[in-house]
């Protein structure tokens, strides 16, 4: 995946003259996990550049250079450290353009490496996308895999309206089986969500980023004896693409939604509410959550017991269909 | 706790009673002298009509800058027609002379739209700005954004005391500092940030750091019409000469409430505020007008006539103004409205 997105700065640097990237260590580095590798030597260091470890400056200058015309892609080095920010991202980002009257645009991606999964020190394994997903005027992006990251990257950056861009860290180091030919922006766009196993006819699992890849395992489980479940990866919080949830827990009749963060206004609360307005004649059991309790991330010996683990995505799944 | 009011490491032009104390050839004519006069005393007649509408349950909260007429007036005087300002949310005089219609800006007062009612890019004038200190920060962006286009303009980034104790403050000097951007922070010094002295905000004078930051600072009688156009002017040529950012520190005094929500009386004393009445910018610079054949009593009667003129045309706009349909804070956050969002205006308030 980080070659992925890599190549999505890459090819963004080259396609459009106005985009900038810039965060703490994106330049000679290449960033803490090497997602900005060798953009500083191709573009140069007006267009890739080091910054002072200042968050909040980071986001702040992201507005002055909207209004002078670029399209800033900004760094955040983890999620823990993105949160100075979020003054700037709240009050001004998220809300230009309606202050303006629509006249000023923010077209802004801030790229954070988020969630857990890597073993990292405290403040290294965070979940902010609910605080994102909650403020009016951002849009929240997570990819699952690296196609998809490549390809959410570069519409993020062509999209007019900011973009807070949570890449799953432990899936950075996902391989694609495809070639660089698939890397495109064709396909399912940002707003779209995906449904993998879509014949699974019994339950809806409803998740994104990394949790897709355990939720699938847990489908291919569950397969093996009789009980079909569909996954659907979300992709973009917001927007959230109500219809194929709606769609697919009509089908199913039943839903769990699996997410790292923890449980309590966690988004599956969102897509439980959401299941509730939309399918609730057509439930057969109660939505459930599969997610982190509602505690701090924990230290690396226990982060494998704090994330949903395949199996509780498994019981939590037959739970359901059995109620 | 008052300030030294007579601090000697400031730049001055005129003394309180409009005599000259430095070199008063700061590159303007006698028509453009005027013009300093003729804004300075527009901007004081409309801050007393806004504050007046306020009473009247025309306009929402509104913060009054009177006493401040020559920090602002003489600061955006100075910058050229490329340069862009980011104000806070006091700069109404600064509005003025960058000629953004004021009945647009007032909308945001009367409440019938948020900060950015004019046309900031059209403006050069950023959308008022209430989160303190925020605004420092899109300054020193937009600088950095200019100076990697090669433009050869600035950013003024207007501030207050208080403002200086921000984390923002900060990290907008260093960035600024760092990325050797084309970025004036002009802090208006006006004594009290809400209730607080500034003896409770900082213990140096705020024009001291930007030595910490490596670049200029200067602290300036803001009061003095002319000092603050000539020391600003030099920091936009050092500016657009590519010599980077200047911290100017305009001594000043905000005469009335922090907003009309505030009661001064309860945290300061009519003394002090007497003490800089008798400070009064406009009263400076018309007497130094007068006294050296530049602006008679004539001119200043005309000046008043005009402002009243111009003030009550504005009124009459203002109160016409009503609240915008409701579909526009629904189609104007996101450039193409998400479904989601479009099936709750469709429904609003409908189903709440």
């Amino acid at each position: 995946m980080v070659a992925a997105l890599n190549a999505a700065l890459r090819d963004a640097l080259e396609g459009d003259p106005r985009t900038l990237v810039f965060g703490e260590d994106v330049g000679e580095l290449g960033g803490v996990f090497r997602v900005t590798d060798g953009l500083q030597q191709k573009f140069g260091r007006e267009r890739v550049f080091n910054t002072p470890i200042a968050e909040a400056g980071i986001a702040g200058i992201c507005v002055g250079l909207a209004m002078a015309g670029w399209r800033p892609i900004a760094e955040m080095q983890f999620d823990g450290f993105s949160y100075p920010a979020l003054d700037q991202v709240i009050s001004h980002i998220a809300k230009y353009r309606l202050r303006t009257r629509g006249r000023v645009s923010m077209p802004i991606v801030i790229r954070i490496p988020s969630f857990g999964g890597i073993k990292g020190k405290e403040h290294h394994g965070e979940s902010p996308e609910t605080y994102y997903a909650h403020t009016a005027g951002l849009k929240v992006v997570v990819p699952a895999d690296a196609i998809d990251a490549y390809r959410l990257l570069r519409l993020s950056i062509d999209d007019p309206d900011p973009v807070v861009f949570l890449e799953p860290k432990s899936r950075y180091w996902s391989k694609s089986q495809n070639g660089p030919e698939a890397l495109t922006t064709d396909g399912p766009q940002i707003g779209v969500a995906v449904v993998h196993l879509p014949d699974g006819g019994d339950c809806t699992i409803v998740t994104y980023g990394a949790m897709r890849a355990r939720c699938l395992d847990a489908a291919r489980s569950l397969a093996e004896d009789g009980i079909g479940a569909r996954v659907v990866d979300l992709r973009s919080l917001v927007p959230l693409d109500v219809e194929t949830i709606r769609r697919c827990v009509v089908e199913t009749g039943r839903a769990v939604v699996v997410h790292e963060a923890p449980l309590t206004l966690g988004f599956g609360a969102e897509i439980a509410a959401r299941i509730m307005e939309e399918a609730f004649d057509h439930l057969e059991a109660p939505v459930a959550r599969v997610t982190a309790p509602d505690t701090p991330y924990p230290p690396a010996s226990l982060e494998q017991a704090y994330l949903p683990s395949v199996e509780r995505i498994v019981a939590a799944v037959r739970r359901t269909v059995e109620y | 706790m008052s300030r030294d009011i007579d601090d000697v490491s400031m730049v001055q032009i005129l003394a309180p009673d409009g005599t000259p104390t430095g070199d008063t050839e700061v590159g303007l004519d006698d028509e453009r002298l005027r013009d300093l006069l003729r804004l300075m005393i527009r901007a004081r007649r409309l801050d007393r009509e806004c504050m007046a509408l306020q009473r009247q349950g025309e306009l929402t909260v509104y913060p009054p800058f009177e006493g401040q007429e020559a920090a602002q007036v003489g600061s955006a005087f100075a910058l050229g027609p490329d340069d862009f300002v980011f104000p806070s949310f006091r700069e109404l005089a600064a509005a003025v002379v960058r000629g953004v219609d004021v009945v647009e800006y007032l909308e945001y007062h009367r409440g019938t739209w948020h900060g950015g009612p004019y046309d900031p890019i059209e403006n050069r004038f950023a959308p008022i700005c209430v989160p303190v200190a925020t605004q420092i920060v899109h300054a020193v962006g937009w600088a950095l954004g200019a100076k990697l286009d090669g433009k050869n303009a600035c950013a003024l980034a207007y501030f207050g005391d208080g403002s200086a104790s921000e984390g923002d403050f900060h990290e907008a000097a260093n960035m600024a500092a760092v990325f050797g951007a084309a970025a004036i922070l002009f802090c208006q010094n006006n004594g009290w940030a809400i209730s607080v002295p500034l003896a409770e905000q900082a213990v140096a004078p705020i024009a001291s750091r930007a030595s910490g930051y490596g670049f200029q600072g200067v602290r300036v009688d803001g009061n003095d019409v002319l000092a603050v156009y000539a020391v600003t002017k030099t920091a936009v040529e050092r500016a657009h000469a590519g010599e980077g950012p200047t911290l100017i520190e305009a001594m000043t005094y905000r005469i009335g409430p922090h907003s009309t929500a505030d009661d001064a009386s309860r945290y300061r004393d009519d003394d002090e505020v007497a003490a800089w009445r008798a400070r009064d910018p406009i009263d400076r610079f018309r007497r130094y007008l007068s006294d050296a054949h530049v602006a008679d009593d004539a001119f200043v009667h005309e000046c008043e006539t005009d402002a009243a003129r111009w003030v009550s045309e504005i009124r009459a706009k203002l109160i016409s103004l009503e609240a915008p349909a409701a579909s526009e804070i629904f189609d104007q956050v996101f450039t193409a409205p998400p479904r989601t969002l479009e099936r709750q205006r469709d429904t609003w308030p409908a189903d709440g």
